[in-house]
């Protein structure tokens, strides 16, 4: 039997370029194991693809593994979304490592494309949290270096920090030590974990209930907000986090992997909320529940 | 790590460091046990003496929870990771990043004339003479010339007085001129006026130039007509009404008012605030009165220590603090100035408390005779026979005033990098310096902190709004919703 692979979805928001199954880092939670591999033919079907998507694609996105282990190829592919959907916003991945030199962060502003955003995690205020995160020593500093090196060149930043077992202790410190030495960034994410990868094989040390941290949550929203930071909360429902952070939510599963659970079924506010990655059946909360009435109106 | 999968190295693999050095840092006795610990990057921290005293002995440990703290705010590194390096001079740099534009306000006395007599004020004059007062048209233009040399990709135009719509045909003539001379600067214009002489056709011109007022209100009719004497005893009238006409005109934000604290205000902050709040304004700025203006004789009269000030301030920022817990949205302007120096990493736009100092680069004056100071005090120490602070006139070029002037020695003489008692404070980064000030008051551009009562000052206040952001979480709250 033959195998037909998905690429692109006319009208959806979550189209993907995937680039590489390759990656510099081996993060504890990473939802896509890297593996070493010459998948080189992944760009070819791209630059195949891109010309056949439709103009008016909103917004693409590219993931890995790392595009930036791609090096040249990655502008090739760059080169042509700039060419063949030049009203389109391009949305990349990367653990910014590459930018720490100069010439890459360079390359990133001179792409052609008008509107690009580069989402780069930052795990931690101090390295040895953040390297130990990613499973790569000096990898803090090179991220810093790369976020750095891209605001010189203007290239519109976001910084990503996935909230865990491992890195929750320093959230709230994290959102300051954002305020201070990257002010410059356009926004910060705060992510609730995607279970499924390797979050499955370090699921003991990783795993925390989001219930438990919503105070943290809500005092490191509060920092960067008080700063004048654009803040989002992604990957969590609503009915895990204090109502006055509602307005951070953001609905960022991927269309084709949101499920809601059982209990949302009479949730009224299910259609404004995140949901649940398909894959988190395997370890959820215990504390859904569903929402009755929305809370600026009188319960009936 | 029990749990992690064995392909995955442990956390110890990653804390390579077994030891630690001091960065630069700063510190001081806060209250009781505290001390108060600062890094060059305005970064600070609290600890007891005897961790203090441990960090720079190098004796944290790596496992101390401090430790991580010590390393996020720059206070001390280790060979983990050496960013710091670059993060450090960044965040340095954000705060001198207006340097580089130079001079973006320009003052411009159109005349020393005024119906005014307030005691506080050394320069103006009561007199119908206009040619002895008036800044010409030959004077304004060669401002002009020198404004445009400045790089500052904004220029702010500010009329200053005397009182300053008494030459509005002044007014009229440099905004026009201004406006055809522009090489693609972001203009800005702003009258600094008593509102006394305000007339509908002054107000059909700031409506047709986009052009903002700047008032001065001391508080309650009673006060203010006392500190603000003038023909009629009602300076108070005139200026609401003025007030008033111009936000109907031009909008609400389209005027906004100092207050001069005298020995008649100590008194009364609550009625200071009371007073702009019925008046619609959404702050007050607190402000210490500068021994600039006012005659010696004066001095015993109006005058204050510093003490009874810094009094004065704290109740009238307690009251505002009340008021923001009622529901009422209002600010003290000086604590947002020191609040955003201690929160925010970005460059203040204050220029009185800067370092480089701000004189002649923040803002620069050209007096009504045409001649140039590096600050709006420096010419008001010249009404009083001392022109130090007189880098030249209009005549001269650009690259004379500011290199071939006395500027330079007062600016790199008065850094808090170099100043004793400075140099190692640590509010260092919250503060700044005044060379005007300590050449006045003590005789030279670098002056002596211990008995400088702006020093003094600046040291309780900045004291007085960390110890709110520390230790009141509701205030806290509140403070940064001021930001």
């Amino acid at each position: 039997m033959g195998e037909l692979r998905v690429l692109y979805r006319k009208g959806s928001h979550h189209n993907v370029l995937f680039f590489t199954e390759r990656c510099n880092s081996r993060c504890l939670m990473c939802s896509q194991p890297p593996r070493d591999l010459d998948d080189g033919y992944l760009i070819d079907d791209m630059l195949e693809t891109i010309p056949l998507m439709d103009p008016d694609t909103r917004v693409l996105c590219i993931t890995g593994g790392e595009p930036t282990i791609l090096g040249w190829r990655l502008m090739e592919v760059m080169t042509s979304v700039a060419r063949h959907l030049p009203d389109t916003a391009l949305h990349m991945l990367s653990n910014g490592r590459a930018f720490a030199y100069k010439e890459t962060a360079k390359a990133m502003s001179q792409s052609g494309i008008r509107d690009i955003m580069i989402g780069i995690p930052l795990y931690a205020d101090v390295a040895s949290l953040h390297n130990f995160v990613v499973q790569a020593r000096y990898a803090f500093d090179q991220t810093l270096r790369g976020i750095m090196n891209l605001a010189r060149f203007e290239v519109p930043v976001e910084i990503r920090f996935v909230i865990h077992r491992q890195t929750v202790a320093r959230l709230v410190q994290t959102a300051r030590f954002i305020t201070r030495n990257l002010p410059f960034a356009t926004q910060v994410a705060l992510m609730g974990l995607e279970t499924i990868g390797f979050t499955r094989t370090n699921v003991s040390v990783l795993w925390i209930d989001p219930w438990e941290y919503r105070e943290a949550l809500a005092e490191a929203v509060s920092v960067l907000a008080e700063a004048g930071m654009k803040v989002m909360i992604y990957n969590l429902p609503l009915c895990l986090m204090p109502q006055k952070l509602w307005p951070f939510a953001q609905r960022s599963i991927s269309d084709w992997k949101t499920m809601y659970m059982p209990v949302c079924e009479s949730c009224t506010l299910k259609s404004e909320c995140a949901g649940f990655f398909a894959s988190a059946p395997f370890k959820y909360s215990d504390h859904i529940r569903p929402l009755l009435a929305h809370p600026s109106e009188p319960a009936a | 790590m029990n749990g992690l999968n064995r392909s995955f190295k442990s956390p110890e693999f990653y804390r390579r460091a077994e030891s630690y050095k001091l960065l630069p840092l700063r510190f001081m006795r806060f209250d009781g046990n505290r001390y108060f610990v600062s890094g060059m990057g305005g970064e600070y921290l609290f600890m007891e003496r005897s961790k203090l005293e441990q960090v720079v002995q190098g004796k944290v440990s790596t496992t101390d929870p401090l430790y991580a703290d010590l390393l996020a705010s720059h206070l001390i590194a280790d060979e983990d990771s050496d960013i710091y390096r670059e993060l450090v001079a960044a965040k340095y740099r954000t705060r001198q990043s207006r340097l580089p534009d130079w001079t973006a306000l320009h003052m411009f006395v159109t005349t020393l004339r005024c119906d005014h007599s307030c005691q506080y004020c050394q320069v103006s004059r009561v007199s119908e003479d206009r040619s002895s007062f008036d800044m010409t048209p030959e004077i304004a233009s060669k401002a002009i010339g020198l404004m445009f040399k400045s790089p500052s990709p904004c220029i702010k135009v500010e009329f200053q007085g005397g009182e300053s719509l008494l030459n509005f045909d002044l007014i009229r003539y440099v905004v026009s001129e201004v406006k055809t001379r522009n090489d693609g600067r972001k203009l800005e214009f702003v009258i600094t006026t008593n509102l006394a002489n305000l007339t509908d056709e002054m107000l059909d011109f700031a409506e047709e130039h986009r052009i903002s007022f700047s008032t001065s209100l001391d508080g309650p009719e009673t006060l203010h007509n006392k500190n603000r004497p003038r023909p009629g005893k009602n300076s108070h009238g005139k200026t609401e009404e003025g007030i008033r006409r111009i936000r109907t005109r031009l909008g609400s934000q389209a005027v906004s008012a100092l207050m001069t604290t005298t020995v008649s205000s100590l008194e009364q902050p609550k009625q200071i605030v009371d007073e702009y709040v019925r008046l619609g304004f959404d702050s007050v700025f607190l402000r210490y009165i500068s021994p600039y203006g006012f005659a010696v004789k004066s001095a015993s009269k109006i005058g204050y220590e510093t003490e009874k000030f810094i009094q004065f301030f704290k109740e009238g920022l307690a009251y505002i603090l009340e008021l923001n817990k009622q529901g009422i949205f209002f600010r003290e302007t000086y604590t947002q100035i020191i609040l955003q120096k201690i929160l925010m990493p970005g460059a203040s736009g204050y220029i009185d408390l800067q370092s480089p100092a701000g004189i002649g680069i923040g803002g620069i004056v050209y007096n009504y005779n045409g001649e140039v100071y590096a600050s709006d005090e420096g010419r008001m120490l010249a009404e009083m026979g001392d022109k130090t602070f007189k880098l030249g006139t209009v005549d001269d070029r650009y690259e004379k005033l500011f290199l071939n002037s006395p500027l330079l020695a007062m600016i790199h003489e008065s850094m808090v990098e170099g100043v004793p008692g400075c140099s190692d404070c640590a509010f260092q980064t919250y503060c700044g310096t005044d060379p005007v000030f300590h050449h006045r008051t003590q005789g030279d551009f670098i002056g002596h902190r211990p008995s400088s009562a702006f020093c003094h000052r600046n040291m309780e206040v900045i004291r007085h709004i960390i110890t709110l952001l520390e230790d009141d979480k509701e205030v806290s709250t509140i403070l940064k919703s001021w930001l």
